[in-house]
């Protein structure tokens, strides 16, 4: 048995962003490649904002969104932040016709339909995607080496790689043994509703041209005190509404996401932008966020890790999709490699570590790897600072007959309660994601 | 908390291929539970499908798995680790139309 050739160069575990442009990337090269897929369809398991950012499609699938079933909802020309308290709210919007020159930068998408597209164009570069079936474990050698995949249903199947692209919570590389289970505090939890809405009054809204589109977070009271934060984006026909919080806040507080997210329609700046719709689907999926300090490692004899699996996220950034499918990409380039070179050892496969630090994503996930921590141990940030931002926003707007001297000195006397130095060591950190 | 709309009418636009069998079970749901000395019973509070009810005339935790959206929370919620949980079978529970 040991010596029969694998049925396939690659299994790939999953349909999702990470699976799919792996396969693509090693199908085009000629290796034969299968994907499993847990779901009755592709994207039948998954949830996402969704925010999908075009560059790294693009290197993928060219002028992908000029396809005329490109699964892209709006283009997004505007992008907003809100710092809200119960009855106010301050917005820094960014709006550009910048963001639509060359590769546009980002898209809406729903999740579900641009799976099935995405697998589509997996199967046309000739690689086998399998649904409906759900991956159990792997197969090992005596040496510990990777040889394939078992299935639920108890069938094997062999391969020189495995690549695990299963998602958060990898059970897939816990049961190779590469990582451990995750603990609630290195997750978020994100609930969604998509609200339908007709397009001229999604467009009235959020003040669009037909067809343009705009994306919203918010911070502040809307998370309740938890570390995590709601958004609001615009689809064609439909608004995705959403919040994610770390899983150990909601373990704290006791508060179901379902709840969270009536709280956030409740809020008059909310309301307003969603009344009259209707919810067609409610959805909640994990968030990985323990980021670079919880990875696994990423490659093994036989075996690889992208995306999700491998806690590849940019929480500060909201990037996910992308970053796993650069991930798969580099994954499948480096089995590509060492299917040239006949070696699947681990030592040659962790050419695929390097090609992730010369790319974006190690370097980002490295710089924003304190953040969380810091946010988390500066309560501030949850309620202090919306808090001061909505009131200078007050003071700065109102006329209401007091000298603006006074004002000032209010101000600074909001600052001074929570210590000038302490809000300089409170924003220091956050240079790293000012741009 | 007082909301809107309940969890149940948000299932309620949801759509599942039906597994025969369960894929979450409590570890230990004997006279010696951990359930039965868990306070806060988190589980209960948080599942985003409300998979897990307390009842109180059975002193035990009820297992609604038909209602679960796979989220992967499960097994992180419980302090005492007491949920088993594995993905439902190839094919099988929550299809999303949206995701
Ligand atoms: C609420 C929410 C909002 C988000 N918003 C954004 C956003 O706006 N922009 C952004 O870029 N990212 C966002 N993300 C993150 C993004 O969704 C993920 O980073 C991305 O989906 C990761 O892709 P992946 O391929 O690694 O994993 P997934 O997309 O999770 O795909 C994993 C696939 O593997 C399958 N699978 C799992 N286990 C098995 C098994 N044992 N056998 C067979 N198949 C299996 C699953 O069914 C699934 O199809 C968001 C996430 C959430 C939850
Ligand atoms: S959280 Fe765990 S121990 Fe507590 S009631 Fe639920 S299953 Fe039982």
């Amino acid at each position: 048995m040991a010596d029969e050739a694998p049925s396939y160069d690659a299994i790939v575990v999953g349909a999702g962003p990470a699976g799919l442009s792996a396969a693509i990337t090693m199908a085009r090269a000629g290796l034969k490649v299968v994907v499993l897929e847990r779901g009755e369809y592709p994207g039948a398991k998954n949830v996402q904002g969704a925010v999908l950012y075009s560059k790294m499609l693009h290197e993928i699938v060219p002028n992908f969104w000029k396809e005329a079933d490109a699964p892209v909802e709006r283009p997004i020309l505007e992008q907003k932040t809100c710092i809200t308290t119960e009855d106010s709210y301050v917005t820094v919007g960014y709006k550009s016709l910048k963001f639509m020159e060359g590769v546009p930068n980002c898209y809406t998408i729903i999740r579900v339909h641009f799976d099935q597209w995405y697998a589509k164009k997996a199967e046309e570069a000739g690689a086998e995607v399998f649904c409906g079936v759900m991956v159990a474990g792997v197969l090992k050698d005596a040496s510990g080496k990777v040889t394939g995949i078992k299935t639920s249903d108890g069938d094997d199947l062999t391969a020189s790689v495995v690549i695990a692209c299963d998602g958060v919570n990898s059970i897939i590389a816990q049961k190779a043994g590469f990582i451990d289970e995750l603990k609630s505090s290195e997750v978020a939890l994100g609930a969604k509703e998509v609200i339908a809405l007709a397009p001229g009054v999604i467009e009235d809204r959020f003040q669009l041209n037909p067809g343009e589109g705009a994306t919203m977070e918010m911070f502040g009271s809307v998370s309740l005190g938890m570390l995590g934060y709601a958004f609001l984006y615009t689809n064609k026909e439909s608004l995705a509404l959403g919040v994610g919080c770390k899983l150990s806040d909601y373990q704290k507080k006791g508060l179901r996401p379902a709840d969270h997210l009536e709280h956030v329609k409740a809020h008059p700046l909310v309301k307003k932008l969603i009344s009259g719709g209707t919810t067609l689907e409610y959805s909640a999926h994990l968030i990985p966020e323990g980021g670079y300090k919880s990875m696994p490692p990423l490659a093994a004899d036989g075996f690889l890790v992208a995306g999700d699996a491998a806690q590849m996220t940019n929480p500060a950034y909201r990037e996910g999709s992308n970053l796993a499918m650069t991930a798969g990409k580099l994954a499948g380039e480096t089995v590509v490699e060492a299917k040239k070179k006949g070696d699947f050892t681990k030592a040659a496969l962790s050419a695929y570590e390097e090609k992730l630090r010369a790319s974006y994503v190690l370097p980002d996930m490295e710089d924003i790897q304190d953040l969380e921590e810091h946010v988390e141990n500066s309560p501030g940030f949850l309620e202090f600072y919306p808090k001061l931002a909505c009131e200078l926003a007050q003071l700065r707007f109102s006329a209401d007959g007091v000298p603006k001297r006074e004002h000032l000195k209010k101000a600074l006397g909001m600052v001074r309660e929570r210590g000038f130095l302490r809000v300089a060591k409170d924003l220091f950190p956050l240079r790293k994601v000012a741009i | 908390m007082k909301v809107a709309t309940t969890v149940e009418t948000k299932l309620g636009h949801l759509e599942w291929k039906k597994a025969p069998e369960t894929h979450i079970t409590l570890k230990n749901a004997g006279a010696d539970s951990p359930c039965l000395r868990c306070v806060d019973k988190p589980c209960t509070k948080v599942c985003p499908a409300k998979v897990y009810e307390w009842e109180e005339a059975h002193q035990k935790i009820v297992v609604n798995y038909e209602n679960c959206v796979e989220c992967g929370a499960a097994r992180m919620i419980c302090p005492y680790d007491n949920i088993a949980f594995d993905w439902p079978a190839g094919g099988m529970g929550v299809k999303y139309k949206y995701g």
